[in-house]
């Protein structure tokens, strides 16, 4: 069959070009090809990841929104008539990578943060500490509190088992598999110097990373993949997947050829075969199923850790919310429709699920409402990008953030969207030894563990511009947002006054 | 007439005197305090609260409510008389003051819970109140629960404080324990219901500051029931104080500790075991409850009173003893003005707070 589909991307090789040949090396998806003294570019490959513009010696490369351009249609979009295209060619469901890239509203962009002038002063970070330590966990409604034989109070409730965060960040689940080992190592080591946890994701935990199980949170998903009472254990908290917020609703399908000996013996699967996690949990139908699994989860870790529900933003996340709450999760994981995942159906991907910031402000009103909100924490996850964000995320309603996709870009992620390929330029959504060569794992962690650092210096300085020395005094204190240009019934739902008001 | 619906912030002047023997003081004296510090307030706010007031009445709760306008008392009356066993209603007297404009209609009722009154399991007298006054502020136009504990009442309004408490006639009045306040709203509606102190069941509370935290604080005791009505954000302190010390029964010495906690540097180097574990619990569970952004507040209950600053200390309080009387202040001229050489006179640190309290031996 001929190919219609015209190609996205123009790479231009401009004169400074040497022909050394590294952008050849570079391309992982078969652009590049040195022939007859110059360079060939196939553009129709071309992903636009960026790898061989940055590693030109010469600057010599620039990769261009494909010049060629047929008649304007505002509702016959381009990314529409290839979509179709391309399933006319191939009767399949098309594939996606990384997270939702339509422009729906970004309501992050549209909340304003307050600042302090006069009546209560801003604080100087600088001088004054900013408390950003972070409790995930069940937390008891009130404290029995009695003086002991010498008349010194003391506690008498038992609290649950709490995580401790030193900055209200932790590194979301990615599965082993979905990104290979180094940037699971890089996560767990930048979780372990900033005080802070990383979610090993649905695909197991490899025995080398067991070391660093105080500050893993291990999944267990549908798949049940290399789940087993060692991975449990090794654990310092254990999150039920119930959904993700790029594809609610669906599993996963990782492909055989993705699943070499390393993550095979990591999933307690035969190498080479198709790893499917399925829809739904085949012993959850109803919410009683998933309060046996979370039950089932805590006696089996003898009650020692926090045991939370993943789930995506869907139209009635707030009741999904409470009734996991209820059901006995510690904390709660809301996955917003901005998430990454290795692979997705663009049609799911694109069209299901909720914005986080209004699945956050629902599933917070929602447990307020019930008087239950302070027993149980919220993670907030799912398009996270700026330390912005996490504040605005936390004032909503959040205990904390989760970032995925933003520690994939320090480590190199330019969102060209095609992990599902398993050809990751920069090493990270693939298992190819020699891609993965690409990411230095000690240079990794230090990317990763600045961007924590320059995102926990940039929260302090906005609480001391708010005049807020204590990271509770911000959680759910929708007071210092205010909206600008979102309509009336979103300011509704979140909460959250117009500016000016 | 209450201004639309949102809360206003405030600097301000507090005072507070307390008889530690129970001995009643004359009102006249905490006028004389307060008045000191004028230049504090702005002349949109005083009030007062007196703690002993009503000795011949100290078993029936005490509802000051104000009414915007004479017309709005029926319908609450009506409630009142179903809700509770009345056995006094009368208009608290007032007197015409210059400086005091056009006032609300302020009227005082005593009485107790009807015996027969269907209410659910378990619940108290003091519950029964809370929802009572609840219903009032949120269901009633123009109709607002001043104070509603036992033997003591707040007196509040647009002015300063001198003159509210002459309008109150408050030289009528005795009480062994008197908190003032002078107010200097920056957002200025000049509404009497947001004159301090707040004040539910026997709690009361004067504010100078700011609450940074008052939106999360707000939707916090929203989760027990409470309703933020008052425009205010030292209204939260009233119902955070009732929530930790009447319904949970925390001690009070817990109270500072919620409101103004120690920070984590502190609690890593507290060298008992016990200590730290009580801090850590407190701050994970209570951490909703911490007052963040700058305050110095006097909390009044029947025993004494407390006085407490922010973490940072970045609003003024100083305290005082003499013989028996215990003496607060957001400033010593305030205190000198009537206990010229007090004993002892210090300024607080910062989120330490002065609890002084009535003898033990002292039967109310």
């Amino acid at each position: 069959m001929k190919n219609f589909l015209p190609s996205d991307f123009l790479v231009h090789i401009g004169p400074e070009c040497i022909l050394c040949g590294r952008c050849v090396r570079e391309c992982s998806f078969g652009v590049l090809e040195q022939k007859e003294g110059r360079i060939i570019a196939h553009h129709a490959r071309c992903v636009a990841c960026q790898r061989c513009v940055v590693f030109c010696p010469r600057s010599a490369i620039a990769i261009l929104p494909h010049p060629s351009t047929s008649r304007h249609n505002a509702y016959w979009t381009p990314e529409q008539r290839r979509a179709l295209l391309r399933q006319a060619q191939t009767g399949a469901i098309l594939l996606a990578g990384a997270g939702n890239d339509q422009p729906y509203l970004s309501i992050w962009d549209h909340l304003l943060l307050d600042a302090s002038q006069v009546t209560n002063p801003s604080i100087d970070p600088l001088r004054e500490p900013m408390e950003l330590v972070t409790f995930i966990g069940r937390k008891p409604d009130h404290l029995e509190i009695v003086p002991d034989e010498n008349g010194e109070l003391r506690l008498a409730t038992e609290l649950p088992p709490q995580l401790k965060l030193d900055t209200p960040i932790i590194f979301g689940a990615m599965s082993l598999g979905a990104v290979n080992l180094r940037v699971h190592k890089i996560l767990a080591e930048a979780a372990r110097r900033a005080g802070t946890y990383f979610n090993c994701g649905e695909g197991g935990l490899h025995e080398e990373l067991y070391p660093y199980g105080q500050n893993t949170i291990v999944q267990v998903a549908s798949g049940r993949f290399g789940v087993h009472q060692r991975y449990l254990d090794a654990a310092a908290a254990i999150e039920i997947k119930i959904g993700q917020g790029a594809k609610p609703g669906i599993g996963g399908h990782l492909a055989g050829e993705k699943v070499t000996e390393e993550i095979a013996r990591t999933r307690m699967i035969p190498p080479g075969t198709d790893a499917i996690s399925p829809a739904p949990h085949h012993d959850i139908y109803s919410i009683e199923d998933l309060a046996q699994l979370i039950y089932a989860l805590k006696e089996a870790t003898n009650y020692s850790k926090p045991v939370g529900v993943k789930i995506a933003a869907v139209h009635h996340v707030a009741a999904i919310a409470t009734g996991a709450a209820r059901a006995g999760a510690d904390f709660l994981t809301i996955d917003g429709f901005r998430g990454g995942t290795g692979a997705a159906p663009l049609v799911i991907r694109n069209h299901v699920g909720l914005p986080l910031e209004i699945a956050l402000a629902a599933v917070d009103d929602r447990l307020r409402e019930e008087g239950i909100r302070h027993q149980v924490s919220i993670i907030a996850s799912g398009g996270i990008r700026s330390s912005a964000d996490v504040i605005k995320a936390i004032a909503l309603g959040a205990d904390a953030v989760s970032i995925c996709t933003a520690a994939l870009i320090a480590l190199g992620c330019t969102l060209c969207q095609a992990c599902y390929t398993g050809r990751c330029a920069w090493g990270l959504t693939t298992q190819d030894p020699e891609l993965i060569k690409r990411l230095d794992i000690d240079e990794g962690v230090e990317r990763v563990q600045n961007l924590l650092r320059a995102w926990t210096l940039e929260i302090k300085e906005v609480m001391g511009a708010l005049g807020i020395n204590a990271i509770e005094s911000l959680r759910g204190n929708r007071e210092r947002l205010r909206s600008i240009g979102l309509d009336v019934h979103t300011q509704e739902v979140l909460g959250v006054r117009p500016a000016g008001m | 007439m209450r201004p639309a619906q949102r809360y206003d912030h405030a600097g301000c002047a507090t005072a507070g005197i307390l008889h530690k023997g129970g001995q009643l003081i004359n009102g006249e004296a905490i006028i004389e305090a307060i008045a000191t510090m004028r230049e504090r307030g702005n002349g949109l706010g005083g009030g007062f609260v007196g703690y002993g007031i009503y000795p011949e009445m100290k078993d029936y709760y005490a509802l000051h409510i104000m009414y915007d306008r004479e017309d709005y008392r029926q319908p609450v009356e009506r409630y009142l008389e179903r809700a509770l066993l009345l056995i006094r209603s009368e208009r608290i007297p007032t007197r015409p003051t210059p400086g005091v404009g056009l006032a609300p209609v302020f009227w005082r009722y005593f009485g107790t819970i009807p015996p027969n009154e269907p209410r659910p399991a378990g619940e108290s007298d003091d519950d029964y109140m809370v929802r009572v006054v609840m219903r009032i502020n949120l269901e009633f136009e123009g109709a607002y629960v001043v104070s509603s504990g036992k033997n003591m009442g707040v007196f509040k309004g647009v002015g300063y404080p001198e003159d509210i408490g002459r309008f109150f006639r408050l030289e009528e009045y005795s009480a062994y324990l008197w908190i003032a306040h002078a107010r200097f709203p920056t957002n200025s509606p000049a509404w009497w219901g947001g004159a301090h102190p707040f004040s539910l069941l026997q709690w009361s509370v004067v504010h100078n500051g700011e609450l940074s935290s008052y939106g999360i604080n707000k939707r916090y005791v929203e989760q027990f029931g409470y309703r933020c009505t008052l425009l205010t954000d030292t209204e939260v302190f009233v119902y955070l104080l009732d929530l930790f010390l009447r319904r949970q029964k925390l001690p009070w010495e817990i109270i500072p500790i919620i409101l103004a906690p120690p920070f984590w540097d502190q609690i890593y180097r507290t060298d008992s075991a016990q200590r730290r574990a009580l801090l850590t619990a407190i701050r994970q569970v209570y951490g909703a409850g911490l007052a963040n952004g700058p305050f110095s507040i006097i909390i009044g209950h029947p025993r004494g009173f407390i006085g407490l600053t922010d973490r940072i200390k970045l609003r003024p309080l100083i305290a005082a003893r003499h013989g028996e009387m215990a003496y607060l202040a957001s400033e010593e001229s305030a205190i000198r003005a009537i206990c010229p050489s007090p004993d002892e006179i210090w300024e607080p640190l910062a989120g330490t707070p002065v609890d002084e309290r009535l003898f033990e031996e002292v039967v109310l």
